[in-house]
């Protein structure tokens, strides 16, 4: 007994001194017991003096005088809001590389191989109360590659921020970026194909013509197998139109880049033609004019709150945007598509307010349920139901009040943010730096002077400034 | 000696021109495809050019001074106690009258304000407001930096453009005021302070040249595990790249000294040599002698120092720009009385390891320290509209809310020099007043009444106009 006791503590010692002591995480509660706090549900309405109660990962009880194991972490959160993780619905935080912009038909590639967990801005959005991305391929290609959603497990294994049965999905975009119109060959280098709208759609016409006919040979094949026949030989397969094949049969969701309304309207065509459907519109900044189109089609929007202007394309970009969409019966999300913005998309929800004068609840939902609802995520996140996971933020204020701040970010019932912790731990991080900095490798060159300053691992993806770059970022 | 340097800097201008000569000649060479190019893409530019010259936007009327009286009204004076329940009397461009105890003048249009808020108009003093309409895919909107490194003599107030669609987006959201500046190079140029309103700039003009911009040359190291742009070089070749950068600078204003010297000279004694005539330095004469106002962008630590040390070596009159670092060196800031115009608050930090609100707390972290500063978006234009947006953000993180409005319309004022005409509501002082049905710095808020000169400007603009025009659409 006493030698099983000793070998856990071993244990325990060993695991405690291997795994890193990383970023507001507290790993030893599995039972946290809001009280007190007013409960933004998102889809039951504001609940005041409520208890919010997660346990192993989940939402176990919304109500009052909530009752919890003794061990149980208690917060209190008089005078205190509660609401759902923030879900970002279209974000390139994470991905060392945004576009492979050398076709116009990449769905082969992944962003899943190119993302980076220690991306130090996963944690500024955690700050924000940001707790799920849409992690999207740029928008250089007509169809582009594949998403990746995740939970920002910052300090975790790459693999544990991987949203368990997300529907997969792929960038499309239209319009000015893959017809690559502000993009400048080099001398010698041909233009890339298509340079036109009209070319895009033929783009994306030829790709699920071909798509449609890779499906039927392999439904030729499959059905000669299953009536055994003999010499049957595998069709050889294509791993640009697979995922074009999953888009025919509703196995993967169509994220479409798009400004104009024109644009809009062809999708759509194409789409009923070959019978799929557009999950979300991205950007989308003329759907104001076509929001009965969109809503038809069943299609979401996704959308900025107020950016307008930064090019010629999005110059009819209007922040009532999102209160015209959904009005119309349009699911609208507001995305960052910025490092930057994600960290305060509660400001850019209460701008649905302030143009167009949608209810808080709707203002909140575009950041929650809908964008959850546009990644196939809606009954795991996007509002404070009992069952679901325990993402949920505590703000010191009512999160559409620009005078609020996070206090703490829950991802499946764990701390991945405490504006306390992180304040308590500053010091140390200072003594550390100055530390290293002394250090006689560190020293600056030129005697006195403060030491560079190492250039970001790569351009902040902060497109509406103009920052963003055509080649390994992209424009929104 | 003057007069030499005079001829060398016409030489130089001479010269400048035969080059682009050249290129001009070089150019015409170029084959017919490359013009039938050329002439795609200016077909492609009317086409947009087409699309910029909305007239929904536009006004060939500006609004009359009037006799106003918003009553029943919440006044948020600013630089004095808050009236929960009383009256402010605009006529002929100014406030006359603010208080509890005010009686509504003979004329006046009654604004029952009842349940509304009144404060003064926002100020950015970090835009270039209508200096450029579309960045991307409308080149010939984009009047933001002139060719070359030394252009004092590039100035706002000829370009800004009173029919931009962004003067009015801005306004009706409570931005009144602005300083709108060129950009780039190592002399930007001269910044315009206009109110957001008039048909042409010379209505708009508060102050039409009311301070140099210097981009202060930035201490680069570059490099970084990606590269970049910037090839990797040692901290001392980045400073030295950097002060030969500061020492073009320094000449052309050591000239501008120089030739106002000969000038007064010459104003005095008739019998001297005329000194020629020289734009440029013309320009550079009034900063020179500390008459107005130089804004150097400066972000870096590193940078801010060199610019307010270099400022006192030349006995200008600075204001720093940007100052994403500047809670570092708020003894100096305070010590030289420099005042900051803070445009980072929305920036990501500058190091990775960096606190995540380090910008976010850059504002009160100034402000404990009793630095003068203001918050400004630091924008090009379109989005100047979310001004209050930043001074609350700074508020969440310490900044006290009446400091955080202060830092958008009192305090640009008085860094501008304009403390005795705009910033809050006392008589005397221009009308530029916004009435709210909420907290000015709140998103959520609504504008319901606006004014700009004593003028009630209607709250349209090209966003509320498309908005009617499809928001009924079937």
């Amino acid at each position: 007994m006493m030698k099983r006791l000793f070998t856990y503590l071993l244990a325990g010692i060993l695991i405690a001194g291997i795994l890193p002591a990383s970023f507001a995480q507290d790993r030893n509660a599995g039972e946290t017991l809001i009280r007190n706090a007013t409960v933004l549900t998102i889809t039951r309405g504001t609940l005041a003096n409520t208890d919010v109660h997660l346990r192993n990962g989940k939402i176990v009880g919304i109500g009052k005088s909530l009752k919890a194991a003794a061990d149980a972490r208690v917060i209190d959160g008089t005078g205190k809001y509660v609401m759902p993780g923030i879900v970002d619905c279209h974000s390139h935080s994470m991905l060392d590389t945004i576009n492979e912009g050398s076709m116009s038909v990449t769905s082969m590639a992944r962003t899943r191989d190119v993302l980076n967990p220690n991306d130090v801005d996963l944690y500024r959005e955690l700050a924000g109360g940001v707790t799920t991305l849409n992690l999207l391929h740029g928008s250089a290609n007509a169809i582009g590659g594949l998403n990746t959603v995740v939970k920002i497990k910052f300090g975790r294994p790459m693999e544990e921020f991987l949203f368990p049965g997300a529907m997969p999905g792929i960038k499309f975009a239209l319009g000015e970026n893959p017809k690559r119109s502000s993009f400048q060959p080099q001398p010698g280098q041909q233009r890339r194909y298509p340079a036109t709208r009209m070319g895009v759609e033929e783009v994306i016409r030829d790709a699920f013509t071909r798509a449609r006919d890779y499906q039927k040979t392999w439904a030729e094949y499959r059905a000669g197998v299953s009536r055994r026949e003999k010499n049957l030989v595998a069709p050889r397969r294509d791993l640009q139109l697979e995922p074009l094949v999953e888009v025919l049969e509703g196995k993967r969701f169509v994220h479409a880049h798009c400004y104009r309304a024109d644009e809009i309207l062809m999708l759509i065509n194409v789409a009923n033609e070959f019978g799929f459907k557009i999950k979300t519109f991205q950007h989308t900044l003329e759907g104001y004019k076509v929001a009965k189109e969109i809503a038809q089609h069943g299609a979401g929007a996704s959308i900025f709150a107020d950016n307008w202007s930064y090019k010629i394309e999005a110059y009819d970009a209007i922040p009532y945007n999102a209160a015209i969409m959904t009005r119309a019966g349009v699911n609208v999300s507001i995305n960052s598509d910025s490092d930057e913005r994600a960290r305060r998309l509660n400001i850019e929800a209460a701008k649905a307010v302030r143009y167009g004068d949608l209810s808080e609840e709707e203002a909140l939902k575009t950041i929650t349920w809908n964008p959850a609802w546009q990644l196939g995520i809606q009954d795991r996140v996007g509002s404070i139901e009992i069952g679901k996971d325990a993402d949920v933020v505590i703000w010191n204020g009512h999160p559409l009040s620009v005078y609020s701040r996070v206090d703490t970010t829950f991802i499946d019932g764990q701390i991945f943010f405490d504006r306390e912790q992180d304040l308590a731990r500053r010091a140390d991080f200072q003594k550390e730096r100055a530390a290293l900095e002394a250090a006689e490798p560190n020293r600056p060159p030129a005697g006195g002077a403060s030491p560079r300053t190492p250039r970001g691992r790569r351009p902040s993806h902060d497109d509406d400034l103009g920052k963003g770059d055509m080649g390994e970022g992209d424009q929104p | 000696m003057k007069n030499s340097e005079n001829r060398k800097q016409k030489t130089e201008s001479r010269r400048q021109k035969t080059e682009g000569r050249r290129q001009k000649a070089e150019g015409r060479k170029k084959s017919r495809l490359s013009l039938l190019i050329t002439w795609i893409l200016v077909l492609a530019g009317l086409g947009s050019a087409q699309q910029i010259g909305n007239p929904t936007t536009q006004s060939g009327v500006t609004p009359p001074r009037g006799i106003y009286a918003i009553t029943n009204a919440r006044i948020v004076t600013v630089s004095g106690p808050e009236i929960s329940n009383g009256t402010v009397v605009i006529r002929d461009g100014r406030i006359e009258a603010v208080g509890s105890n005010v009686s509504v003048p003979a004329g006046a249009r009654t604004i029952d304000a009842r349940g509304l808020s009144v404060y003064p108009g926002m100020i950015d003093a970090g835009t270039s407001l209508g200096l450029v309409e579309v960045g991307q895919g409308a080149s010939g909107t984009v009047d933001l930096q002139e060719v070359g490194d030394l252009n004092p003599n590039a100035k706002a107030i000829v370009a800004v453009n009173p029919h931009s669609a962004h003067i009015g987006v801005t306004r009706v959201d409570g931005v009144t005021s602005a300083l709108s500046l060129p950009v780039g190079g190592l002399i930007s140029g001269q910044g315009a302070f206009i109110n957001l309103l008039g048909t042409s700039p010379a209505e708009m003009a508060v102050v039409p040249y009311a301070a140099l911009v210097i981009n202060y040359p930035r201490t680069s190291a570059g490099g970084g595990p990606f590269g970049g742009a910037q090839a990797e070089t040692n901290l001392t070749e980045a400073l030295a790249a950097a002060n030969r950068q500061v020492e073009q600078i320094r000449k052309q204003l050591r000239e501008a000294e120089a030739y106002g010297r000969a000038q007064d000279a010459y104003g005095k004694d008739k019998t001297l040599p005329r000194p020629a005539q020289n734009v440029v330095l013309e320009a550079l004469v009034p900063y020179v002698r500390g008459e107005r106002p130089v804004i150097f962008r400066a972000d870096r630590e590193i940078d801010m120092r060199g610019a307010i040390k270099f400022a006192e070596e030349m006995k200008l009159k600075p204001i720093i720009l940007g100052g994403d670092d500047s809670a570092k060196i708020v003894g100096l800031l305070k010590e030289k009385n420099v005042p900051v115009i803070l445009t980072g608050i929305w920036h990501l930090p500058i190091r990775e390891d960096d606190f995540y609100d380090s910008l976010y707390e850059n504002a009160a972290k100034l402000q404990q320290a009793g630095v003068r500063f203001c918050i400004s978006t630091g924008d090009s234009g379109p989005n100047v509209r979310n001004l209050p947006f930043y001074a609350g953000m700074a508020a969440a993180f310490g900044l006290p809310k009446a400091e955080a409005l202060k830092a958008v319309t009192l305090y640009p004022a008085q860094i501008m020099n304009l403390g005795d005409r705009l910033g809050s509501i006392e008589v005397g002082k221009m009308a530029n007043l916004v009435v709210t049905d909420g907290d000015l710095l709140e998103t959520r808020t609504h504008v319901r009444h606006l004014f700009i000169d004593g003028r009630e400007v209607p709250l349209t603009s090209r966003h509320t106009e498309l908005n009617d025009a499809f928001k009924n659409r079937k």
